[in-house]
């Protein structure tokens, strides 16, 4: 792991730096060329938002239900109740019964969280 | 070769987000506090943080950003909002901000800083991470799962707002 005069570890991470710049490179080279390159036929038809063949109505900011923004912060909480199951998961054996208590007395909360959620029709569609 | 990295990122991330505060449009600043998000990730990897950049990346630019995206969703943004605040509120907000400087600055000037901190290259992988969660903050770790179920309880009582407008 450890290469000497570099901070060990944390060198493992530079190929993903490399990847974003491959990646990143890759993105900018082409969006340029194509600009370059492509042929240019500039009217109404060619610039207007591809719909299906369907003639678009209005723009695409319009006022969305609550209930979208609900489902997401709901979606934040259990993204971060699944974090913590990284640490855990990775010293599943030695952390070992304890361990698997102690995740269950952080789980329980969630898991009233999620049927008083339920209950009180917060997914719920209408 | 680490600290030219550290640098570069710290850039990135310091002129992304004063693009992201000062660009007019709102769905670029959230691209640009999309970059910022990675740079600090990266920041995170070359100070040895390495689960916390991760979960950087998975909570902030994979779940935060949504949120962000929604709110915007919910301001009606086909026509541009003009905030005009009047003269008191503008002078409140950088006494504010200046007042929040000053308390910055004076943190940082009392701060001992010795040299390099050696702590390891382990110290920040997820396998350390978890002896220390389950055993040293224990206590913490358990009373945060309440935190999440009054934010969930939060949920549900937007959701009773929304039943009563209807």
């Amino acid at each position: 792991m450890d290469t000497g005069s570099m901070t060990g570890s944390n060198m493992d991470y530079l190929a993903i730096l490399i990847q974003f710049l491959v990646v990143l490179s890759f993105v900018g080279i082409t969006i340029i060329l194509t600009h370059l390159l492509g042929p240019k036929r500039k009217n109404e038809e060619k610039l207007s938002n591809f719909e299906c063949g369907i003639e678009s109505i209005g723009d695409a900011r319009l006022p969305y239900s609550v209930k979208y923004f609900l489902a997401a912060i709901l979606f934040v909480l259990f993204d971060i109740e699944i974090i913590f199951f990284y640490p855990w998961a990775v010293n599943f054996k030695e952390l070992g019964m304890s361990g698997f208590i102690k995740m269950i007395i952080f789980v329980t909360p969630f898991l009233l969280g999620y049927f008083y959620v339920i209950k009180k029709g917060v997914l719920k569609w209408h | 070769m680490a600290a030219a990295l550290f640098y570069a990122l710290s850039l990135i991330c310091i002129v992304s987000s004063l693009i992201m505060i000062f660009h007019k449009n709102t769905m670029y600043s959230v691209l640009f506090l999309l970059v910022t998000f990675f740079s600090v990730a990266g920041l995170y990897v070359t100070l040895n943080a390495q689960f916390l950049a991760i979960v950087h990346i998975i909570v902030y630019a994979g779940a935060i950003m949504v949120l962000f995206l929604y709110v915007i969703m919910f301001l009606n943004m086909s026509h541009i909002i003009n905030f005009q605040k009047s003269k008191a509120i503008k002078i409140a907000a950088t006494a504010t901000g200046l007042m929040f400087l000053l308390v910055i600055i004076a943190a940082l000037s009392s701060a001992t800083y010795n040299g390099n901190v050696t702590a390891g290259h382990e110290i920040g992988l997820a396998s350390t991470l978890g002896h220390i969660i389950f055993n040293e903050f224990l206590i913490p770790f358990e009373v945060s799962s309440i935190l999440f179920l009054s934010a969930m309880v939060g949920v549900v009582i937007f959701n009773k707002k929304d039943l009563i407008d209807e």
